[in-house]
């Protein structure tokens, strides 16, 4: 589904360089986690993904079922399949939830050449979808994020996904900010869309999250690569030891 | 020549490009006199003037205007889905095949301006020209003082009543060279309502003027669409006096022009009013947009807004001219005021000047005032939907108008203004 090879990213305004040559190879249907320390560039990697300004890939590449997406615009990128949960999702005074939504929906059927839903087709799916995130009629109504709380942006960001049904997720620490029951909610909003035609990358700092959402592999991710990947046991280890053991054995 | 010398034979010229109007009833020729006396004492506006030093005021001071084509479009016209009783002017002349009859509409009479100015006892005495003069100090301006004096057309409205359907006054424009001067006095009688709406260039060149009267416990509401030709320059001024515990409205939308200067002045004289003034507009190129509002807050517990928001592309020039003034003894004002510009690109400009004066002590009043580009973050998370990048600014741009659009109290018709910014923004992203 994913692959990554190499991948070499700097700052565009600065010096920096961030992602020092990361490789990753997800399979169809797989989900896979990435955990590490504050600052070793989870985000980033999320970021250089689905589009983001402000980065130069300096070398290497990223295919999506053999595309090349670093090519592409964020906005080809999404119709392509990519999704990305973000850390923060962003507020935005004066565009209704619900308007965003179906524009989002339709832009992407339309960039696929599939037929626009109708308002009463949209409405009845996103009804749907919402209740099982327990997102009521009023968040809908009100501007995207817009005074949500951050248990409700992870929430929202998880209905986006549910109504993309795109291939390839990332999902950066969707579980953050998130109480126990909440948690769960979204991971089984998660559950509820594997299926073997979609990937899922899950960064995390939590093993938490990850007793609801059973990884396939993990990586551990450190200054820019990715510097260890096993099974599910390895978040366990870094849940009971922290990081240095590895950083240890690495270094 | 000094400076004064110059304004000076800057209103004789603005007075000899208009026809002196026929003799009216003795109170009208009195009014026309007086505030062609106050054109002539205050002079045609300057550069150097302190209101006009963002807005240059040559074109308007110009013997003959810029020549505008009338766009040709096959739209429908705004407002013409609404059930309005429509007053139509052609070029600045009333045009009675394309109005309504207007006779029999419960709780209100339309009269021509130039018919109740011959009328020797009217009502239109106590606001024709008076809330114009009063409007005139602290701060000049000549071109209301003069559309005074020489206006010839117009329409003198009375609501005694509640009005159920809206008074449509349209602005038609032909000829490449009209040069029109529109004068409306409206009077809200003590509890009723009054729904304006106004739409059209109305002339290559339009100076507008309006006096409104709203009554204790009245409401007026307005909506404005000024046209969409290019070339067209304007200047219109709404004077307004707000009785007690009544409400004015007035929201006006803008796209294009080259140059649009709109002012409003507000008096609260009445306790317990409220007045709202805003206004959207969007423009890119050759384009000069002027909001000048004077609020005055003169009796207690009164709330004023003003919300003007300015979309600017590639040249375009906004401007934001807005005081609160608190009078002495105005206690528990509530006073509002936001203007923002949003820059398209490097190459637009917003010019604003926030100004209160406050002579109470027990008042809340507050002002702001930002301009920037367009938000990336929030650009960012829209493209990463999916949504492509010409329709995801246009999202940024109706939803940065959406607290200016919010003030039409009527749905249906805050609909339509969306609707035609968003035509405009759909038009100007190919
Ligand atoms: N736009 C930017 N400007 C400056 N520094 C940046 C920028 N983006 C990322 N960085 C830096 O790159 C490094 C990696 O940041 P990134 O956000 O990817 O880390 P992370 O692994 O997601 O961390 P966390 O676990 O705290 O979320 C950090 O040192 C960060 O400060
Ligand atoms: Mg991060």
């Amino acid at each position: 589904m994913l692959s990554i090879k190499n991948l070499h990213v700097k700052l565009e305004e600065e010096d920096k360089q961030i992602l020092k040559g990361v490789n990753l190879e997800i399979g169809a249907g797989e989900v896979h986690a990435i955990m590490g320390p504050n600052g070793s560039g989870k985000s980033t990697l999320s970021y250089v993904l689905s589009g983001k300004d402000g980065y130069e890939v300096t070398d290497g590449e990223a295919t999506l079922l053999g595309d090349d997406i670093l090519d592409m615009e964020p906005e080809e990128r999404a119709a392509a399949g990519v999704f990305l949960a973000f850390q923060y999702p962003v507020e935005i005074p004066g565009v209704g939830n619900m308007t965003f939504l179906r524009t989002a929906v339709n832009a992407q059927r339309k960039a696929r050449g599939e037929e626009e839903l109708s308002a009463g087709e949209f409405l009845k799916v996103v009804r749907e979808k919402a209740k099982s995130l327990k997102i009521d009629a009023d968040m809908l109504k009100r501007p995207v994020n817009v005074g949500f709380s951050g248990g409700e942006k992870k929430r929202n960001e998880i209905l986006q996904m549910a109504m993309l049904e795109p291939k390839m997720c990332i999902l950066d620490e969707t579980d953050s900010g998130l109480d126990v029951d909440a948690m769960k909610l979204v991971a089984e909003g998660v559950n509820a869309l594997r299926d073997a035609g979609r990937s899922f990358l899950v960064i995390t700092h939590y093993q938490r999250l990850l007793d609801h959402i059973k990884p396939d592999v993990v990586h551990i991710m450190a200054d820019g690569k990715i510097i260890k990947t096993g099974g599910p046991e390895l978040a366990l280890e870094v849940e009971n030891n922290g990081y240095a053991d590895i950083l240890g054995e690495v270094a | 020549m000094a400076v004064a010398d110059v304004k000076i034979s800057g209103a004789e010229a603005l007075v000899a490009r208009h026809p002196a109007p026929a003799s009216a009833a003795k109170w009208a020729n009195e009014a026309r006199d007086g505030a062609m006396a106050r054109l002539r004492a205050m002079g045609a506006p300057m550069r150097r003037d302190e209101y006009w030093r963002f807005t240059n005021p040559a074109i308007l001071n110009a013997d003959a205007p810029r020549h505008a084509t009338a766009l040709v479009t096959d739209e429908t016209p705004v407002f013409d889905g609404f059930d309005a009783l429509r007053i139509v002017f052609v070029d600045g002349v009333f045009d009675a095949a394309q109005s309504s009859d207007l006779s029999g509409e419960p709780h209100l009479s339309v009269e021509h301006l130039t018919d109740a100015l011959a009328t020797d006892i009217h009502w239109a005495k106590d606001v024709f020209g008076v809330l114009e003069a009063a409007g005139q100090t602290p701060v000049d301006r000549p071109f209301a003082a003069l559309n005074t004096a020489v206006a010839q057309s117009g329409v003198v409205i009375r609501a005694t009543g509640p009005v159920s359907r809206p008074v449509n006054l349209r602005y038609l424009h032909v000829a490449e060279d009209a040069d029109a001067v529109i004068h409306h006095v409206i009077k809200v009688d003590d509890s009723a309502t009054l729904t304006i709406l106004e739409n059209g260039p109305a002339a290559a060149r339009f100076n507008k003027a309006m006096e409104i009267m709203v009554g204790d416990g009245a409401e007026f509401h307005h909506v404005r669409a000024q046209g969409r030709d290019h070339d067209r320059q304007c200047v219109s001024h709404m004077f307004a006096r707000v009785g007690k515990e009544a409400l004015y409205k007035s929201f006006t939308l803008t796209v294009n022009g080259v140059l649009t200067r709109n002012e409003h002045v507000i008096d609260m004289q009445g306790d317990d009013a409220s007045a709202h003034v805003a206004g959207a507009c969007v423009g890119e190129g050759d384009f000069h947009h002027d909001d000048t509002v004077f609020v005055t807050h003169d009796a207690e517990r009164c709330e004023s807004r003003q919300v003007f928001k300015k979309v600017l592309k590639s040249g375009a020039v906004g401007v934001f001219q807005g005081k609160i003034l608190v009078k002495e003894g105005a206690q528990k004002t509530d006073g509002y005021q936001i203007s923002q510009g949003l820059l398209l690109d490097d190459d637009a400009q917003f010019l604003a000047k926030p100004e209160l004066e406050i002579y109470a002590d027990d008042v809340a009043c507050s002002h702001g005032s930002t301009c920037g580009a367009a938000d990336e973050t929030a650009l960012f998370y829209l493209l990463s939907r999916g949504i492509p990048r010409a329709q995801a600014e246009n999202m940024l741009v109706l939803a940065f108008l959406g607290e200016a659009m919010d003030e039409i109290a009527d749905d249906d018709l805050a609909e339509e203004m969306r609707g035609r910014v968003a035509g405009w923004l759909e038009r100007h992203s190919k």
